[in-house]
C-alpha cells in the first residue's frame, strides 16, 4: 500500500465558463491520460454547468517563471507608466480622446 | 464538508530551524500586508508543514465524511431525496479532491497523503466517527455538521495561502445548498408524524454536542493558535466561531420545535448571546484517540476501497503506458 | 394502442434506470479512485433523474393517483419491469463497468430511436437522456478497453464479467405484445431493430479491449414480466425501507 507504483499523474485543469471568455485555471486532478483527464475534469470541475470547454495539461509539463526572479522579471514593467493612458494630461475641453 | 481542530500545533521547528530571520521577517511582512502566498514562493518550513497537515486533514475529513452519509444513499425515502443526497456526498468527494490538489501544490503527492490516512497516521474530523442511525441523521448532518463547517470555512477563504483560499472559495460556494437541504429535511420531519418528530429530536440529541466539539478546544486551552493566527492560516478563534454557530443555530432549532440536549442553554440578555453548558472534552479526546463508535469501521471501509481498487488503478496505468508506447511507435514509422 | 401498453413500456424503461442507478449509487464513497467515484455518482444521478421522469410519465398514464415515488417505493418485485441485467449485483469494478457498458450501448440506441417517437412526451425525455447515455457509454466503453487491454488480472476479471453478464443481454431485444403494440403505433422502436447498432458498438469496443465475445447461448428472461432474480428483493428491501416502515409519512 505504501508504495503504489501506479499513481496516476497530476493534470492541471482549465475551464472556459462561456464562449467569449478565456479558459481559466480551476485546479488539478489525477488521470492516466489526457482523454481520461478531460472527462474527469467534466465530472470534478463542471458539476454545476460551470463550463463549455475544458483544457488539461500535465502538471509536470508546465514551465513557470521563478518567483525568486520576480523582481527582475516583473519589477521593471511597473515603472513604465507612460504605457498607461492616464499618464497623459489633456485639457478637459478637448473631447473624444 | 467539514473541518475540525483546525488549530494545528505548529509543526516542529516552525519558528526556529533553518529559516533565515530576514526571510522570515519579509515573509511575515507579506502576510501582514494581506498578500497571498503562492506555491513557488519562499515560505518558512513550518508554514509549509502546518499547511500540508491542515489541508490534508481537511481533505481526509471530506473523504471519510462520505461514509456516514453514504450509509443512507440506498435508503433515501424518495427519488428527490436520493438525488439530493447522492449529489451532496459526491460534492464531498469533489471537495476532498480540491483540497488534496491544494495540498499537492506544496509538494506532497496525493498518494502519500492517502497512505498516511490509511496507515492511521493522519487525523480527520472525528465527527465522522459517529454513526448515522436514522434518516434524520442525514438532516442533522446537513444542518448542524455542515453548518458548523461553514462557520469554520468561511474565514478560511481568506487564508494567506492562495491555493487553499481558492479551494475554500469554491467549496463554500458549492456547499451553500448542503446546509439548506439538511434543514429542509429536518423541517419535513418536524412537521411530520409523531415518529418522524421523534427521529428529528433523537438526531438533535446525538449530534448537538459533537457539532459544538467540531470547533476544537477552547481558546483558553488551545496553546498553538497564535503562530497560525500570525500566519493568517487561522483567522478566527475557536470559541468565537463556536459562539457564532450557537447563536445562529439555536433559534433554527426552536423553529423546528425541537429541544436542545443542554439544560443550561439560555439566552443572555446582557451579552446578546446564547450561552451553553460545559462541553465534555473527554468524549472528544477519546474519539480523537481512536475510541469512537465508528473509528474502526470508517478506516476499514477506506482501506477496503483502496485495496479493492488497486488492480483497477494498475490496469488503467498499464493501459495508458501501452497506448503511449504504441503511439510513439506509430509516429516513428 | 392501449394506455396499458404505454404504462407497461414506461415501467420497463423507468425501472431499468431506477434499479441500475441504485446499483451504481452503491459505489459512492468506495470507488477505486476519487475521480472515478465522482464520475460514477454522476452516472447514478443521471439514471435516477431519468427514472424520475419516466416513472412520473408512467404514473400519469396510469391515472390512478400514484406518482413516481409511489411506483418506485411501494411496488413489490413482481411489479418491477426492469431488465435483469440492471439488478445484477455490483461485484468487482469489472462487473460494474461491463454491466454499464452493455446497458449504455442499448440505451444509446434506444433513446436515439425514441427521439423520433410519435409520442411527444417520450421523445422529449429521450432527447434529454440520449446525451447522458452517450456520455455514459463513452465512459464505460473506455473503461472496458482499459480493463481488457490493461494487465493480466484486469483482463481476466473483465472477461469473467463479460461471460457472466452476457446471458442477460438477450432481454434487451425481446419482442412481445407490448413492444409490438408500441411499434405499430410509432411510439417505440421494434426492440429487434436496436440489435444491429448495439452489436456494432459492442463488437468495436470488445475488439479494442481484446476481449472475447461470448458464444450466443441461453439467454435469461423474465424482467419485463416481473420474474426477477433473488437480488432484486434484497435491493428493494433496502430501498423501500422508510416508506414501508412509515406508511403515509412525507419526506
Amino acid at each position: 500500500m505504501a508504495e503504489d507504483r501506479n499513481d496516476w499523474p497530476l493534470w492541471e485543469v482549465f475551464v472556459r465558463s462561456r464562449n467569449g471568455l478565456a479558459h481559466r485555471h480551476v485546479g488539478s486532478l489525477h488521470a492516466v491520460d489526457g482523454e481520461m483527464a478531460v472527462e474527469m475534469a467534466r465530472d470534478v470541475y463542471c458539476r454545476r454547468a460551470e463550463g463549455v470547454s475544458v483544457w488539461v495539461a500535465r502538471s509536470a509539463d508546465i514551465v513557470a517563471s521563478d518567483p525568486a526572479r520576480k523582481d527582475d522579471m516583473f519589477e521593471p514593467m511597473v515603472s513604465k507608466i507612460y504605457r498607461h493612458p492616464t499618464f497623459y494630461e489633456i485639457p478637459s475641453e478637448v473631447k473624444n480622446i | 464538508m467539514y473541518t475540525q481542530g483546525l488549530d494545528q500545533r505548529p509543526a516542529d521547528g516552525a519558528t526556529k530551524a533553518g529559516d533565515d530571520p530576514a526571510a522570515l521577517a519579509a515573509f511575515q511582512a507579506r502576510v501582514d500586508r494581506e498578500e497571498k502566498i503562492e506555491p513557488n514562493d519562499w515560505m518558512p518550513q513550518g508554514y509549509r508543514r502546518t499547511l500540508v497537515r491542515q489541508i490534508s486533514q481537511h481533505a481526509h475529513s471530506e473523504i471519510v465524511g462520505m461514509l456516514p452519509e453514504g450509509n443512507w444513499i440506498t435508503r433515501a425515502p424518495s427519488l428527490r431525496r436520493k438525488m439530493i443526497l447522492l449529489a451532496k456526498v459526491q460534492d464531498e468527494g469533489g471537495h476532498g479532491l480540491y483540497l488534496y490538489s491544494a495540498a499537492e501544490t506544496l509538494g506532497v503527492p496525493r498518494a502519500e497523503m492517502v497512505d498516511q490516512l490509511l496507515a492511521g497516521k493522519a487525523k480527520y474530523s472525528s465527527i465522522f466517527n459517529y454513526p448515522t442511525l436514522t434518516w434524520a441523521d442525514i438532516g442533522a448532518i446537513g444542518w448542524l455538521v455542515d453548518g458548523a463547517a461553514i462557520m469554520n470555512q468561511v474565514p478560511l477563504c481568506r487564508c494567506s495561502y492562495g491555493p487553499y483560499a481558492r479551494a475554500m472559495i469554491r467549496i463554500c460556494r458549492e456547499e451553500s445548498f448542503h446546509q439548506r437541504q439538511g434543514y429542509e429535511l429536518m423541517l419535513k420531519l418536524a412537521q411530520g408524524t409523531s415518529e418522524q418528530k421523534r427521529m428529528a429530536q433523537d438526531a438533535l440529541d446525538r449530534w448537538w454536542w459533537p457539532s459544538l466539539m467540531m470547533f476544537g478546544p477552547s481558546d483558553r486551552e488551545s496553546i498553538h493558535s497564535s503562530q497560525n493566527m500570525a500566519w493568517k492560516i487561522k483567522r478566527v478563534s475557536n470559541d468565537e466561531l463556536r459562539q457564532k454557530f450557537v447563536d445562529a443555530t439555536v433559534p433554527q432549532g426552536h423553529y423546528l420545535g425541537l429541544t436542545f440536549p443542554d439544560p443550561e442553554l439560555r439566552f443572555d440578555e446582557a451579552s446578546g448571546h446564547w450561552t451553553h453548558g460545559p462541553i465534555d472534552w473527554s468524549e472528544f479526546n477519546r474519539i480523537l484517540a481512536g475510541d469512537g463508535p465508528c473509528n474502526r469501521e470508517r478506516m476499514a471501509a477506506r482501506r477496503k476501497a483502496h485495496a479493492d481498487g488497486a488492480w483497477v488503478r494498475e490496469a488503467a496505468a498499464a493501459f495508458a503506458a501501452k497506448r503511449a508506447r504504441r503511439q510513439r511507435a506509430e509516429a516513428a514509422e | 394502442m392501449s394506455g396499458g401498453a404505454r404504462f407497461e413500456y414506461l415501467l420497463r424503461l423507468g425501472d431499468s434506470c431506477l434499479v441500475l442507478g441504485h446499483r451504481v449509487s452503491e459505489w459512492c464513497g468506495h470507488a477505486p479512485e476519487l475521480e472515478e467515484d465522482i464520475a460514477l455518482a454522476n452516472v447514478a444521478l443521471d439514471l435516477t433523474g431519468q427514472a424520475d421522469l419516466l416513472l412520473g410519465e408512467a404514473a400519469r398514464t396510469e391515472g390512478r393517483g400514484r406518482d413516481a415515488d409511489a411506483l418506485a417505493f411501494l411496488r413489490d418485485a413482481w411489479d418491477f419491469r426492469n431488465l435483469l441485467i440492471c439488478e445484477r449485483p455490483n461485484g468487482d469494478f469489472a462487473h460494474t463497468i461491463v454491466r454499464q457498458f452493455l446497458f449504455d450501448a442499448w440505451q444509446v440506441e434506444l433513446y436515439a430511436a425514441l427521439t423520433g417517437s410519435g409520442d411527444s412526451a417520450l421523445a422529449g425525455i429521450a432527447g434529454k437522456a440520449v446525451k447522458e447515455a452517450e456520455y455514459h457509454l463513452r465512459h464505460s466503453g473506455e473503461w472496458v478497453v482499459r480493463l481488457g487491454d490493461g494487465t493480466a488480472e484486469s483482463r481476466t476479471r473483465a472477461q469473467a464479467a463479460l461471460d457472466a453478464l452476457w446471458p442477460y443481454t438477450g432481454e434487451m431485444f425481446e419482442t412481445d405484445e407490448t413492444s409490438a403494440a408500441l411499434a405499430a403505433a410509432h411510439v417505440a422502436p421494434d426492440p429487434e431493430s436496436l440489435r444491429p447498432g448495439w452489436t456494432r458498438i459492442v463488437d468495436s469496443i470488445l475488439g479494442e479491449a481484446t476481449l472475447t465475445k461470448p458464444q450466443a447461448g441461453w439467454m435469461q428472461t423474465g424482467g419485463f414480466n416481473g420474474r426477477h432474480s433473488e437480488a432484486l428483493g434484497h435491493m428493494l428491501a433496502t430501498m423501500q425501507f422508510l416508506p414501508r416502515a412509515y406508511p403515509g409519512a412525507k419526506w
